[in-house]
């Protein structure tokens, strides 16, 4: 009685985190049009899919998006981490905290006032503002996952560098960086995915000559949920996983 | 005939207002093995670190072979350094981190294998090239970090407690190691511990540090038998403070001391005596002899602590004026007498001219535990 209690638990935790994720998969190869009837397998959502130019668009201008973004805030805020950590000097303490506000704040406070921004200085909304409101709600992410990697790391590396005749930069360049390697990866992936499916702050700064896949995924879902979306679904948790397993992957290649 | 490769002249250093370094001078000369020996926080480490050109002093110059180092980078000093916690490079294989120095020197590929190769069997780690650090004991990984510290054929090693991560058995293969390695390479070792017994088997010089301030600077003999002051006496090896007031200064090179109420006759200090002046009589553990307590000489007391130490028997004897002394006496089998018990009446007495006389100094406030700097 006791031994069961725990397992039916467990079941309904697991059932309750991956039925809705099955359905969608199963459903995207449904060759009916209904969500609730099952009319044989079928790859005709795929194929509306790719012929909804719009849609194939969108997820460019996404994926796109995302990669800039994770790259762009990866590289600030490896520095910044490196700053913070390395360096003492005046006001440290309140950098530091300011970047837990950004990332404590509400999304849609950082929404309207990136929003108030860009107007009052005129930026035409669009991939730009889109990037710049990105790389902001990533920044802190990344800053605080290679911190907490610099943390662990022995201060004496970078004096044995130097001790054996490597400069300040030679001693980054081959000391430092291949060790917080996998902190910098893993700060990536985190801006990557924050990025790609980032919903309240793209509403705002995002304008008409570039569109994005969460967006529009939204409108269409308004005026009624299509099978495409499954398989648009299907592709992004495909994608998803190759890039997880590429990032333990590399994480376990580093530490041999 | 002794060339001095590095000095070091009036070097001051404070950290946070506190002074770690007090001006302080000292000549390390061309091959010979010199040990910095002091408590936490005595300065030790910021030493060995300024050499290493890590730290840098607010006063003072540090030359090598009449080059002034004080102000040049780590990167540009002809010295390597061999940290606590070995610092190899985790991401690196063994030949890799042995070959980092040579690579930044832009050595030619088949030189640097050869040079690496060397370096690898010198330390008997020829068949662990490709291991990556984690991949090897701690004892192993210290040699690796030798290795590479060696391989670029420094002017000066720097190591700064090398051994102390490893436990008590390989800590003594290692010490032999690197009188070893010392030897083969001819080049000046300066080592940095706390380890008292470390200092004395190791080392042609000592250094006693303590307060940024040299207390002594002497062969391990000289430190052990004439310590400079009581802090160098207390810190190295165990040592009997016994009070004494001069007696008598005779004409000759002698004086007479009372020590609990035996006159006793000793030479002449290097310190100015004068009749009824107290100073204190060193004797350490192995120079006092335990009596029977019918004897004529020595001072009666009875034992409190007998510890069975093997090759010797260590005593505690109370004195009956209270004052604790401990004893290291070697196993005489011919004498039936040499094994007291417990609460047993002895006397204590000891070999004379084999005591040590410092003067007596202002007693100074106890000591706050300061972090290692």
């Amino acid at each position: 009685m006791n031994r069961w209690l725990p397992r039916t638990y467990l079941t309904l935790v697991y059932l309750l985190l991956y039925v809705p994720i099955v359905v969608l998969v199963v459903f995207s190869f449904n060759e009916s049009r209904t969500g609730y009837e099952w009319g044989g397998l079928s790859l005709r959502w795929y194929e509306a899919l790719f012929n909804n130019r719009a849609m194939v668009q969108a997820m460019w201008n996404s994926l796109w998006l995302a990669l800039s973004a994770a790259t762009v805030s990866t590289l600030i805020g490896a520095l910044t981490a490196l700053a913070l950590h390395r360096y003492r000097f005046r006001g440290k303490k309140v950098l530091n905290g300011m970047l837990f506000i950004v990332m404590m704040s509400p999304e849609i406070v950082l929404a309207i006032s990136l929003l108030a921004l860009f107007l009052l200085v005129g930026l035409q909304l669009g991939y730009v503002s889109l990037l710049l409101a990105h790389v902001t709600f990533c920044l802190p992410f990344v800053v605080i996952t290679v911190m907490a990697r610099l943390s662990g790391f022995d201060e004496r590396l970078p004096e044995a560098a130097r001790d054996l005749g490597a400069s300040d930069f030679t001693m980054t360049r081959t000391v430092l960086i291949p060790v917080i390697m996998p902190a910098l990866l893993a700060g990536w992936l985190l801006g990557f995915t924050l990025s790609l499916d980032d919903v309240v702050v793209s509403t705002f700064v995002s304008g008409p000559s570039y569109e994005i896949l969460p967006l529009r995924i939204y409108s269409m879902v308004r005026v009624g949920l299509k099978p495409e979306v499954n398989a648009l679904g299907t592709l992004l948790l495909v994608f998803s996983l190759v890039m997880l397993i590429l990032s333990q992957w590399i994480l376990l290649r580093s530490k041999r | 005939m002794k060339q001095t490769l590095l000095s070091l002249s009036n070097l001051t250093k404070q950290f946070d207002g506190k002074k770690v370094l007090d001006s302080l001078d000292l000549e390390i000369f061309d091959g010979e093995f010199i040990t910095l020996l002091g408590p936490s926080g005595c300065g030790k480490t910021t030493l060995l670190r300024m050499m290493a050109g890590f730290e840098h002093p607010d006063e003072g110059s540090i030359t090598l072979g009449g080059q002034d180092l004080t102000h040049t980078p780590p990167e540009h000093r002809p010295l390597n350094t061999v940290f606590q916690n070995y610092a190899l490079f985790p991401h690196m294989s063994v030949f890799d981190n042995v070959a980092y120095g040579l690579k930044m020197e832009k050595r030619p590929k088949e030189e640097i294998q050869q040079r690496v190769e060397e370096a690898l069997a010198m330390v008997q780690l020829e068949d662990f090239a490709r291991r990556k650090p984690h991949q090897l004991s701690g004892g192993q990984q210290q040699r690796v970090a030798i290795a590479r510290a060696v391989v670029k054929r420094p002017k000066m090693l720097l190591l700064d407690e090398p051994l102390s991560a490893l436990d008590f058995k390989l800590r003594r293969t290692m010490q032999v190691e690197l009188k070893r390695l010392q030897r083969e390479l001819g080049i000046t070792f300066v080592f940095v511990t706390h380890d008292q017994e470390e200092a004395l088997s190791m080392s042609d010089r000592v250094v006693v540090l303590k307060g940024g301030h040299i207390q002594q600077l002497g062969t391990p003999r000289e430190v052990y038998e004439r310590p400079a002051n009581l802090f160098t006496a207390r810190f190295v090896g165990e040592t009997n403070f016994f009070p004494g007031r001069v007696d008598a200064a005779n004409g000759d090179d002698t004086i007479t001391v009372d020590v609990f109420g035996l006159k006793r006759t000793f030479r002449k200090p290097d310190f100015p005596v004068k009749e009824g002046q107290g100073l204190h009589v060193l004797l350490r553990p192995e120079d006092i002899r335990v009596l029977a307590p019918e004897d004529e000489d020595g001072v009666a007391g009875k034992i409190v602590e007998r510890n069975y130490k093997g090759s010797t028997l260590d005593s505690v004897i109370h004195l009956e004026d209270g004052t604790e002394v401990l004893a290291s006496e070697f196993f005489d089998e011919d004498d039936p007498t040499f094994d007291y018990r417990l609460g047993e009446p002895v006397k204590v007495s000891w070999v004379d001219g084999w005591e040590w006389l410092l003067p007596t100094e202002p007693e100074a406030l106890p000591e706050e535990e300061g972090t290692d700097a």
